[in-house]
């Protein structure tokens, strides 16, 4: 008797202790997500509040559906996330294989590479647009050194552009992939490698046949993570090219905003930003069919 | 082996190289003095002029964005514990029906597009008046900072031995009692680690920035940066003494506190 009452009272702390935080993530998270389809099956200007409100159905969504320039925002916004996903783990594995091995002062070097994952991603950008300016900029001078008249306006370029965008984002981010699979690393005992390397396997065969296979649950987690924030991407595009030139760095999360806060077109915007969300849970559920069976066996073994 | 580790060492400081050498630029930028910055080809190492840093807190109010980062910064990092802290000990401890599923849920939360969440949170806070006052910006951070705090929080807690409460409670101590005055202080690095990152995250944090804070006097660090604007040219000095500012903090933070950094991210992130 006393037993079920302490354990009822244990249920109900739990949930008294666990309330505000589902209340703040249920209010701030989850009903955004409804509330924004709800707008966008609405015509909202916001400039205009004379206009009302009204209901226009699935108008949003047709006019999206022709909009070129959404069309183009989402190829722009697959290409980055795929391109700088894929470079930021593969460096990232590099990383984290060089970190792995003991030598001295592999404290600092871990936390020299944290640098750029800490610095805040506006002051980034700012730095990268800066060392491309086409005048004072760095790597002009270290290109081309002192013949000012083959400088480029690399930012001006749409292809040189979204590059630097994805350079911008590697440069940031493969330091957290590289801690991710880091962590998997160091959970592969020491001596599976010795034991293959007296048996006469060379490096690449132990890391093809031993560790990479061991590795891979750790880089799936790399992978699925560094791709939902990649679909975020929005401090390096709003500073160093405001979506252009020519829209070819215009991302969709800064598209939206753009409809939604500079131009004013709420529902609309919102519009862009259930497309986004749609097209985010698409992915997780591809990446949810394609691993997760697997890091699930993974684990039972 | 041998070669091994040196070729190791050698990749290792080419990465450290690339990691530092572009923010050291920026660095040496906010010594220089206008000319040296607009000089074509750029001049390589500054006079070592604080000619920026003045201007930057005189005319651009450098102060005040730092001022602003580290009440909303500050406040979020408080908020996101105390609300943390109580769901990290019900999920690891209390015997909780659904467990992976609020896990689950929590870890989904990190993953949505901020933009699905803007225009609604911009409405709400409209509607509530807290556009611009602080709290309008510490709410959606602290919603945000939430999952990786539990996450982190819940797996320190778990490998505390259940043994320390239970002694605790039968001294007469009660849940609660065992949670303040046993598990806290025992999961203090814990606590502290994701102190760490959710400070980090809200002193970078720009997107909801922007669009929050709409005036100068209380925008934040990364909204002043961005938006900072000469009359006639970019003001690029000013930027980079400005980000020197807003940067060495965490670069500190990053070389003090690297391991628990680690830990911390890889506790949210592999444990998963």
């Amino acid at each position: 008797m006393a037993l079920t009452a302490t354990r009822r009272g244990e249920r109900l702390l739990a949930w008294g202790l666990l309330l505000p935080c589902l209340a703040a993530v249920c209010a701030f998270a989850f009903w955004p997500i409804v509330y924004s389809f709800v707008l966008s099956l609405h015509r909202i200007v916001l400039g205009l509040p004379g206009l009302g409100e009204p209901f226009i159905g699935l108008g949003n969504y047709a006019r999206l559906l022709a909009d070129p320039t959404a069309r183009s925002s989402a190829a722009v916004t697959l290409v980055f996330v795929a391109v700088s996903t894929l470079l930021e783990v593969a460096l990232g594995t590099l990383m984290a294989l060089a970190l792995d091995k003991s030598f001295r002062g592999r404290g600092l070097v871990r936390a020299a590479v944290l640098v750029p994952w800490a610095i805040p991603t506006v002051v980034a950008s700012q730095m990268w647009r800066f060392i491309l300016n086409d005048r004072y900029g760095l790597l002009n001078w270290l290109l081309f050194g002192d013949q000012v008249a083959s400088y480029r306006a690399w930012l001006a370029e749409p292809g040189w552009a979204l590059a630097a965008i994805i350079s911008a984002d590697v440069w940031k981010t493969s330091a957290f992939a590289a801690l991710i699979v880091l962590a998997g690393l160091q959970t592969i005992p020491r001596e599976i490698n010795e034991a293959a390397a007296l048996d006469g396997a060379g490096p690449w065969q132990r890391f093809r046949h031993l560790t990479l296979p061991l590795v891979l649950p750790a880089l799936a987690v790399a992978l699925v993570f560094r791709t939902m924030d990649a679909f975020r991407v929005f401090d390096l595009v709003f500073v160093m090219t405001q979506g252009g030139p020519a829209n070819a760095t215009n991302v969709l999360q800064f598209y939206g905003y753009k409809k939604m806060f500079a131009e004013g077109f709420m529902g609309y915007g919102s519009a862009v930003s259930v497309m986004v969300f749609v097209m985010v849970l698409a992915v997780s559920l591809l990446y949810l069919r394609l691993v997760g069976r697997r890091l699930l066996r993974g684990e039972e073994r | 082996m041998r070669r091994g580790h040196l070729i190791a060492a050698l990749a290792a400081g080419g990465f450290c190289l690339l990691a530092l050498a572009p923010f050291a630029w920026l660095v040496l930028t906010s010594f220089k003095t206008q000319l040296e910055v607009t000089a074509i080809p750029p001049t390589p190492w500054p006079g070592g002029s604080l000619e920026f840093y003045r201007s930057a807190l005189s005319r651009y109010g450098l102060m005040h964005f730092v001022l602003n980062s580290l009440i909303v910064a500050g406040g979020t990092t408080a908020c996101t514990l105390c609300l943390g802290v109580g769901a990290a000990y019900a999920l690891a401890r209390l015997r909780m029906p659904g467990r992976p599923w609020l896990m689950g849920a929590l870890l989904l939360v990190s993953m949505f597009p901020q933009i699905s969440l803007a225009g609604p949170i911009w409405r709400m806070l409209q509607a509530a008046g807290w556009l611009n006052p602080y709290q309008g910006l510490i709410i959606p951070y602290v919603t945000l900072t939430l999952p990786l705090a539990v996450w982190i929080l819940t797996s320190y807690f778990s490998e505390l031995p259940r043994e320390l409460e239970e002694a605790a409670m039968l001294d007469g101590c009660g849940r609660l009692g065992a949670l303040v005055r046993v598990i806290l202080p025992l999961a203090g690095p814990g606590v502290f680690t994701a102190a760490i990152l959710v400070f980090i995250y809200a002193w970078n944090e720009f997107f909801f920035a922007l669009l929050i804070m709409t005036r100068r006097a209380v925008q934040t660090l990364p909204v002043g940066i961005a938006l900072f604007q000469g009359q006639f040219t970019m003001p690029w000095g000013e930027i980079a003494a400005a980000s020197t500012v807003a940067t060495a903090p965490l670069v500190a933070l990053v070389f003090i506190f690297q391991r628990r950094i680690v830990s911390g991210l890889s506790a949210g992130a592999v444990k998963g």
